[in-house]
């Protein structure tokens, strides 16, 4: 089937793209790009006043599965993911089994042929069991699929494994995703450390624990000549490490969430736990220079760290509440709430952020926009605002802290691979 | 002028007007209790349930005491800590006691904002008897009804909360309540005990004890937790004790007629000498009265009670 996309806006920077065409997606891959296309066969989608984006990526989500599909399926999760505008998310290793065989990996392909909505990427894990002691076999992962390595949920405490993990990932091309946490600075801690954990009587965790990981594992990248990707940065202090590190030639992206550009600790002041996130909350300050990151490409990536937790782990007391909440389905239009419409970012810029740089990072071919690529393309209406309503997600769990929230940016379809994997009503 | 709210989870959430009216409606509660007045009607028919899931001898009687002073009946769950480790629902908890008839939930836990959980699940009213290292909102009443009571006065007087300021909900409690009251707040205490940006409540921050004695009408010294020295905060009791101690020398270089406080049970030699404790200066026996008039103020009020003058009519 044909489908073609009328009379939208099409943001493509990489392709030189800012005007409205007319996109005819035949077979799975684009066939023209084009003013006034006529395609009398074709099922047309009007996408007037709608922006036209290469399709977007999360590269940091939990799907849960295998292990706790109470939690969410990688059939929800991606169809969250397709509601979400995204057309692949890379789904963290801290499963159960973890993602650190080939035979894990090969499981979790599978099921997302049988059963999701959009492209899943594995992430592999760096050691074995996810223990932070011995190297997973990493080439055996690559073969099975694997697009990155990272121990996410946990820090590689121990330098040496850190070290040879990152010098043998390079072999394969792959980037370590470190989840950058002095285990030590934050133990017991519940949310950012500073006046509101003084105020609200809860354990802190200094941003000297994300800091000082995220120095070493710089060093690291440069001892090993190899790419570091550092995950859901929160710090002013991170920022300021990676735009230096850069500047020296040091191979390092990074990427930051909605939930951290978006919130601060301030958040927390009526316990409510789907605020508990890990890293935590910061402060006013670190949010200022998150977005000023995100601004000057210091940060490259936007991504959503979805952590998806059922009822029973978030309504207990704050401490025992489980980290992390969920975002596929939030992303987009905090970025476009929050940064967009702002000023802080272009609509080219957040395609940049929330396509090619992640596409690029993992390796993916991402021609975007063009005759003969893939049709991999998000439809948004940045000018539309909703309310968020937690109960209509299509994710298993319900922990946002966004819930009420009025947002700008409503996702209008999402073609993922030539297919509608999503579109909105109103068609 | 009755509470706006039908919970206390804290000070930090009273006006300073709720405060002063629970603290005047103290005054008629401390004369029937010690006076052996008859009982209150009050609470006749109600149920009253200390929910302890920390073990506190001295805050559960007292409630216990208030309680039946106000004709509630009173029960008393006491859970061990090992019950939250293996995950027992404090919101199931809360709602079975509500389904039993429980009008008013005391509880003590030591995580903060367990309270605010029990509150948020059940229409009975929760009282805070102590949240983790958040609030201890009794306490703080007591300790300013005490300072009133002997130097006839908050405003403009000078507190000083010596000791483990981090892990305290004591101190909170009663900054939150210093503070609204007009009084000028310092604490003191070990760098590794100070929590970050607590100037930022509107307290003064020194590590030198004779600095925050110096000019102080009111000394208020805190419990230390003895396992504090084990996760690295202090490198040992007789360090605190040399640094932070209170003794006999020290009072004698404060302001004649300082008062000294301590919530209670005292490390005798450690944080404060029994001579210190048990010296006319001390309030720790007058403080441990006062907290049941203060509390049965607090149900007085919460169960709708109007003015301190209609009671002892
Ligand atoms: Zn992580
Ligand atoms: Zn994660």
């Amino acid at each position: 089937m044909k489908l073609l996309l009328k009379g939208g806006r099409v943001v493509d920077p990489r392709n030189g793209l800012d005007e409205t065409m007319d996109v005819l997606v035949e077979e799975g891959k684009v066939l023209a790009v084009d003013i006034a296309i006529d395609a009398e066969d074709a099922r047309v989608l009007d996408v007037s006043g709608k922006a036209v984006l290469p399709g977007l990526i999360d590269m940091h989500v939990h799907l849960r599965e295998p292990g706790r599909e109470d939690e969410e399926t990688i059939k929800t999760g991606t169809l969250a993911a397709a509601r979400g505008g995204f057309v692949a998310v890379a789904c963290m290793p801290n499963t159960d089994p973890p993602l650190d065989t080939g035979a894990a990996v090969r499981f979790v392909l599978s099921r997302a042929r049988e059963t999701g909505h959009v492209r899943v990427l594995p992430v592999g894990a760096i050691t074995k069991g996810l223990g932070g002691a011995e190297l997973a076999e990493i080439g055996e992962l690559r073969r099975a699929g694997a697009v990155a390595i990272s121990d996410d949920g946990h820090a590689v405490t121990n330098s040496r494994v850190m070290r040879h993990a990152m010098e043998y990932a390079s072999m394969f091309g792959m980037p370590v995703i470190s989840h950058a946490e002095d285990m030590e600075l934050s133990a017991g801690g519940a949310i950012n450390e500073g006046y509101w954990s003084t105020r609200l009587g809860l354990p802190g965790i200094p941003a000297a624990a994300e800091e000082t990981m995220v120095a070493r594992d710089i060093f690291l990248a440069q001892l090993a000549g190899a790419r570091l990707h550092i995950a859901h940065v929160s710090t002013a202090g991170s920022v300021e490490l990676i735009r230096r590190a850069k500047e020296k030639g040091i191979l390092v992206t990074c990427e930051a969430t909605p939930h951290h550009f978006t919130l601060t600790d301030e958040a927390v002041a009526g316990y409510d736990t789907n605020t508990k996130v890990n890293p935590p909350l910061r402060t006013a300050r670190d949010v200022e220079a998150l977005r000023q990151g995100l601004a000057d490409g210091t940060i490259d990536v936007i991504a959503s760290d979805h952590a998806p937790h059922t009822a029973e782990e978030k309504e207990v007391e704050y401490e025992l509440a489980a980290f992390g909440m969920i975002g596929l389905e939030t992303s987009l239009s905090l970025a476009v709430t929050e940064l967009v419409r702002p000023g802080i970012l272009t609509l080219g810029q957040l395609v940049e952020r929330m396509s090619y740089a992640p596409a690029r990072i993992l390796g993916l071919d991402w021609p975007g926009i063009v005759p003969g690529a893939e049709a991999n393309v998000t439809v948004l209406d940045p000018d539309a605002s909703f309310v968020v309503d937690p109960a209509r997600f299509a994710s298993l769990s319900r922990n946002t802290p966004f819930g009420g929230w009025r947002l700008f940016g409503k996702v209008v379809a999402t073609v993922v691979a030539g297919r509608l994997a999503y579109e909105a009503g109103g068609f | 002028m009755p509470l706006r709210q039908k919970d206390l989870l804290g000070l930090e959430y009273l006006e300073r007007e709720e405060i002063e009216l629970i603290l005047d409606t103290a005054v008629p509660m401390k004369e029937i209790f010690t006076r052996d007045i008859k009982k209150l009607p009050t609470l006749r028919g109600k149920t009253m349930v200390n929910l302890f899931y920390e073990p506190s001898t001295r805050t559960r009687t007292s409630f216990e005491l208030a309680g039946k002073w106000m004709s509630a009946d009173v029960t008393n769950i006491a859970t061990s800590t090992s019950s939250v480790a293996k995950g027992e629902n404090l919101k199931d908890t809360a709602r079975t006691l509500e389904a039993l008839g429980a009008n008013f939930i005391v509880i003590r836990h030591q995580m903060a904002g367990a309270p605010h959980l029990v509150a948020r699940t059940v229409k009975a009213s929760v009282i805070n008897a102590g949240d983790g290292r958040h609030e201890h909102p009794t306490q703080a009443l007591l300790d300013l009804f005490t300072i009133r009571e002997r130097l006839g006065r908050i405003e403009g007087l000078k507190v000083t909360i010596v000791g483990d300021i981090l892990h305290s909900r004591v101190a909170r409690s009663n900054i939150w309540g210093l503070v609204k009251l007009g009084a000028h707040v310092t604490v003191c205490g070990p760098r590794t005990l100070i929590p970050p940006e607590i100037s930022r409540m509107g307290v003064e921050v020194t590590c030198d004890l004779g600095e925050a004695l110096a000019d102080a009408d009111v000394v208020n010294v805190l419990r230390l937790q003895l396992e504090r020295q084990k996760k690295g905060l202090l490198p040992s009791i007789r360090e605190y004790s040399d640094l932070y101690g209170l003794t006999r020398e020290r009072v004698e270089k404060c302001k004649p007629g300082v008062l000294i406080l301590h919530p209670g049970p005292a490390n005798l030699g450690v944080e404060i000498t029994e001579e210190v404790a048990e010296s006319p200066s001390a309030a720790v026996h007058e403080q441990v009265t006062n907290g049941v008039a203060c509390r049965m103020a607090v149900l007085y009020l919460l169960s709708g009670g109007g003015k301190a003058g209609e009671i002892a009519a």
